[in-house]
């Protein structure tokens, strides 16, 4: 089971390291099935992993890292809930042994590999608050440190803190199963699943400062888990998120200037796109479209890819984007896809006609900013100054960014010249 | 004729307890329950775990809303209560979003607690 000894110090704990960063997901996750206990397994993950930086300068690396690393953990676990009365709950669940058992493997495929999507819906269950979705799945899944997380929602170290206690806790108490849902539920929990990483991805890409790098780094991640969960659990709409991400985040370096205003997508450096990244989107939305039933993550990406592949913005097919945006609005029918539906309309018909489709949308969307911004642009191009001064300051008057303010304002001042 | 009495407090006021001022309630309530039990009167009773364990669901349109939390709408007036067997809680909303009144209010689901004595 060993290997030689030849290896230094040095170069095992940089192993250890590079092993912690491949398997300590998928060792944490085995374990939660294991212990049944989310902070329990976390304990017992940190334990497994001090064993092995104290064992394996010795004794080699196992062949089964891995498997090392779930076994050292269990037993570990095992001693602490003899020990520790907080654990008192667990303990009718496991007969004490005095010895690790290194010779059994808890990892089998395709076990291990349902842990990680048990992980995921877990800390996606919708019986979770979103903000407490949000945290569990970025601090389990992702294992950034609770730090990190608070820096990028822009809350307390403190707050996120209690946060994750207290969605551990309800999983504990309330008794939120560790399983991946059943065939008959599956679609509807995997739209919840989906809708935490697109969560988690706009966070980042809202993102609008170069001092916030923590922000963005959270669009890495979100793709990371868009790969993820698309190696584990192929489905169109997998594939149709991770696409959308993809194409998105390929604009990202060309949405703001050096002064972290915005640019709009007509005045945006095409040539700087991440074209690497923009193929690989591109194919996904391929996957996605093919997959059956065509779902509104895929249609989304499916109208990225189309600005994706217009070399200039005078290229843009809106007609086909008008027709993107006519399935989706059968998919999911929420006034902000007929917002961008009404100024697809208005870039292939003209802005009169993109007024009079968002005629009907002024009761839903009175109190989004970027309803009034879409308005004003309209009445701009269409020389009614007036209406459009009104509307730019109405969308002013709801948004908060500043980055959004900064764009506003020039907006106005430019209508004066 | 049958009544249910429903108990409510501060949770604060749990919180704040030091252990032993808890445990002391707990087995006072052990003992009036062994008394209400033992002379007929109390069919059964269970405490329960804290409103962070709560989960309400509703039935809107046909399909089911799941929100974190207890029920917290002042103009919704207690109906009436069911006391579920269930594996976990995802069967537990199953038979929830069954109740027929989901649809017109909200079901709180909370766990049971068992009394530490």
């Amino acid at each position: 089971m060993w290997k030689a000894e030849s290896d230094s110090g040095a170069l095992i704990a940089a192993q250890i390291q590079r092993i912690y960063q491949h398997e300590s997901r998928r060792v944490l996750a085995t374990l939660i099935r294991l212990l049944g206990d989310f902070e329990l397994a976390e304990e017992a993950l940190q334990e497994a992993f001090s064993a092995a930086l104290k064992q394996w300068p010795n004794d080699g690396i196992p062949d089964n890292p891995r498997a090392w690393l779930v076994s050292a953990g269990r037993f570990k676990a095992i001693d602490q809930i003899r020990r520790n009365q907080r654990f008192a709950h667990l303990m009718q669940e496991f007969a004490p042994s005095s010895e690790p058992d290194y010779e059994e493997d808890y990892t089998e495929q395709p076990d291990i590999e349902d842990d990680r999507l048990r992980l995921i819906f877990t800390c996606c269950h919708p019986a979770l608050s979103i903000e407490a979705q949000l945290a569990l799945t970025l601090r389990e899944i992702c294992d950034l440190s609770t730090d990190e997380i608070a820096r990028a929602f822009l809350t307390s170290s403190v707050t996120l803190a209690q946060r994750i206690v207290r969605a551990k806790n309800k999983i504990r108490d309330a008794k939120i199963p560790y399983v991946v849902p059943g065939e008959q539920d599956l679609p509807e929990r995997l739209e919840s699943v989906l809708h935490v990483i697109y969560l988690v991805f706009n966070e980042g890409y809202s993102a609008t400062t170069g001092d916030d790098l923590i922000r963005q780094d959270l669009c890495s991640e979100a793709i990371r888990l868009g790969h993820l969960l698309r190696q584990l659990l192929p489905d169109g709409e997998v594939s149709g998120l991770l696409a959308l991400m993809l194409l998105q985040d390929a604009r990202r370096m060309t949405r703001h200037n050096a002064e972290g205003d915005l640019i709009q997508l007509e005045f945006q450096d095409r040539r700087q796109w991440d074209h690497a990244q923009i193929r690989q989107g591109l194919m996904l939305v391929q996957e996605a479209m093919l997959a059956g039933e065509i779902g509104s993550f895929a249609l989304q990406a499916a109208i990225a890819a189309q600005h994706a592949l217009a070399i200039r913005f005078a290229d843009t097919d809106w007609q086909r984007i008008v027709q993107l945006y006519d399935l989706l609005r059968q998919a999911s029918p929420t006034p902000v896809v007929e917002l961008n539906r009404a100024a697809a309309i208005a870039m292939r018909d003209g802005p009169q006609a993109g007024i009079q489709e968002m005629q009907g949308l002024e009761n839903k969307l009175a109190q989004y900013h970027l309803f009034h911004a879409a308005r004003a642009d309209m009445y701009r191009r269409l020389g009614q100054l007036s209406e459009a001064r009104q509307a730019y300051a109405q969308a002013l008057s709801l948004t908060k960014q500043g980055p959004e303010m900064r764009f506003l304002q020039k907006c106005l001042v430019e209508l004066e010249k | 004729m049958k009544y249910v009495c429903l108990v409510y407090y501060d949770e604060q006021i749990i919180k704040d307890m030091t252990e032993q001022q808890w445990l002391d309630l707990n087995k006072e309530c052990k003992s009036f329950g062994d008394g209400v039990r033992g002379s007929g009167h109390c069919i059964g009773g269970n405490a329960l775990q804290m409103t962070d364990t709560a989960s309400t669901v509703r039935i809107r349109d046909g399909k089911l809303q799941l929100t974190d939390g207890p029920f917290a709408e002042t103009k919704e007036q207690l109906a009436g209560f069911y006391l579920m067997e269930a594996a976990d809680l995802d069967e537990a909303i199953k038979l929830a979003s069954g109740i027929p009144p989901a649809r017109l209010g909200s079901i709180e689901i909370r766990p049971i607690r068992e009394l530490p004595v």
